[in-house]
């Protein structure tokens, strides 16, 4: 199994074997004999099908050039890819780590074929004024994000030159500070509205990038940009000082049982992708509670044990969720 | 040396057209994006793709294709004697250039463009048929990266000693100066993309040889794509809805 390194003993074995094959049950009922792999032939109708991603057309075939699941979709065939490199699409959310600052630019690592592009005017400026870039602001990017940096942004789109673009317009995307980046295989991130939680019971943010990375920090209150603006309007050269002074002092720290939590809360996500099950909210919560009312402290949410636990969980929650169907 | 004995077994119990048992596995580097243990006998190797990721010097960035790079190693302990190996000399660039080529004529590298990838190999216990077992081991690698591909490329080699031909040579038959021809072939086109012969043979033995080693080669993926489809059904039934 992939990323578990894992000692079982023969009844965890059993166990893990047992829960596996439960969910196997299920989906088999659900799907058919959809899964292809490389150069497989899809059988279509007669030219009247639209071939889409993951497939190719040779002589009268269609064949596809990915391992993954044919979906049909009116008359597009296409096949899903598994385990792949992130494919972006214009709107998805998208956590990454800055690795250069270029020319009115930042270089991020998102897990794509190619580094993303962040410009500078494509973000707001963190006093939250609308106004044109200008040459200071130019020299002082490195007051905004510097290398190695976490950042949450928002995929704008592909330019014509084939580079992929973000942005950052609003409060809620930037850096992100005080927690920890996970990087799970993007098919297990499912695209939905929502892609920010906050769970108000751990004091934790999380989110969970459409890329595969995904933020478990401290939560921030998000400032409104706009409330904030007409406060300080009538003196911005004083605003942008105590700014300035706010982050330097930063007398607070996280707390021990914030910390604890997040920790336990990125556990119980690296578990579900070494199973490779989809990571949700849902499921982490679930996780999380399971994990504290076993008493099990957080290096121990990495043990063999636990992963046997989550995947019996897992089954289970499959097994009444189609039932309810 | 007889190589084939009268009752028509070679020097490890084979019958001449047999294969060596083969075992796969996929997943075994963990940080890599594919990754798969392939192994013929003896002979094991490992593979991972990294990529289609950033090139990394911009100067062999390409604008309309992905760059494809690829690099074989033996590891110290991998034959008989130990014996350090430098790491650019000229085998392994030969076989590293060699299995680039195959790779390449399969990734359909016009959809990746401005990126590279990478394809590292390494021989962890060397017996004959290495390059083949490489290239099984990158088919594999790479179908579990993601990386779209044409069809699947698989390679086997095949010999001819003491007049019968003989299919997936080991290090002894290997080594004992006869023919080795090693085929690689994408099995649904029925191309060959790669064909390599030390030594000479009469023009009807060698399209025999060949021949055996096509089958050699439509066996290896008879078998790859059952491995492959398990694994694929696999990570479909985990994920869920």
């Amino acid at each position: 199994m992939r990323g578990i390194q894992l000692s079982f003993s023969n009844t965890q074995k059993l166990r893990l074997e047992k829960a596996l094959a439960q969910l196997e049950s299920i989906s088999s009922k659900v799907n058919s004999n959809a899964t292809v792999i490389v150069a497989d032939t899809i059988p279509v109708d007669e030219d009247a099908a639209l071939k889409g991603h993951g497939t190719l057309e040779m002589g009268k075939n269609v064949i596809a050039t990915v391992c993954g699941v044919v979906e049909r979709v009116n008359k597009l065939v296409y096949v899903r890819s598994l385990r792949a490199r992130y494919k972006p699409e214009i709107g998805d959310i998208i956590v990454g780590r800055v690795i250069e600052v270029a020319p009115k630019r930042w270089r991020l690592e998102i897990n794509f074929s190619q580094d993303a592009v962040l410009m500078l005017s494509s973000m707001n400026l963190p006093d939250g004024i609308q106004r044109r870039r200008t040459a200071v602001d130019e020299l002082n990017m490195r007051s905004i994000f510097v290398e190695s940096d976490v950042i949450c942004a928002e995929v704008r789109g592909f330019q014509h030159d084939g580079s992929l673009h973000l942005q950052a317009r609003s409060q809620k995307y930037g850096k992100l500070e005080r927690g920890k980046l996970l990087k799970i295989p993007p098919y297990l991130v499912k695209r939905r509205k929502q892609h920010f939680h906050h769970l108000d019971q751990y004091g934790v943010d999380l989110i969970f990038g459409c890329n595969g990375f995904i933020w478990v920090g401290e939560h921030v209150d998000v400032k409104d940009a706009m409330v904030e603006d007409q406060v300080n309007k009538p003196d911005p050269q004083n605003t942008n000082s105590a700014s300035l002074l706010g982050s330097s002092e930063e007398p607070t720290y996280t707390p021990l049982e914030t910390r604890q939590y997040i920790c336990r809360i990125a556990n119980a996500i690296t578990v579900f992708s070494a199973l490779s099950f989809m990571v949700n909210l849902e499921a982490v919560i679930e996780t999380v509670t399971l994990s504290l009312s076993l008493n099990l402290g957080v290096h121990e949410m990495l043990e063999a044990e636990f992963h046997v636990q989550v995947a019996e969980q897992e089954a289970e929650r499959r097994c009444t969720s189609s039932r309810r169907k | 040396m007889e190589y084939v004995n009268p009752e028509g077994l070679r020097l490890d119990g084979r019958r001449p057209m047999e294969m060596r048992q083969l075992r796969a596995e996929i997943g075994v580097v963990s940080r890599a994006d594919g990754s798969a243990a392939f192994e013929m006998g003896n002979t094991k190797v490992i593979a991972a793709v990294y990529g289609p990721r950033e090139v990394q010097n911009r100067s062999q960035q390409m604008n309309d294709q992905a760059l494809v790079r690829c690099e074989y190693s033996m590891a110290n302990f991998s034959t008989g004697d130990r014996r350090r190996k430098t790491k650019g000399d000229r085998r392994s660039t030969e076989i590293s250039l060699v299995i680039r080529q195959t790779m390449e004529a399969c990734i359909l590298t016009h959809l990746m463009p401005r990126s590279q990838i990478d394809i590292y190999v390494q021989v962890l216990q060397a017996d004959g048929g290495t390059r083949s077992a490489c290239i099984n081991a990158a088919t594999l690698a790479l179908a579990d990266a993601g990386i779209p591909m044409r069809d699947l490329v698989t390679s086997c080699s095949a010999g001819y000693l003491n007049s019968t031909p003989l299919l997936d040579l080991n290090y002894l038959e290997d080594s004992a100066g006869g023919a080795d021809v090693t085929v690689g072939i994408l099995p649904k086109m029925d191309k060959v993309t790669l064909l390599q012969m030390d030594a000479k043979l009469p023009m009807d033995i060698f399209e025999n040889v060949m021949q055996l080693a096509v089958e050699g080669c439509k066996a290896v993926e008879s078998y790859i794509r059952e491995i492959l489809l398990e694994n694929a059904k696999m990570l479909e039934i985990r994920r869920g809805a």
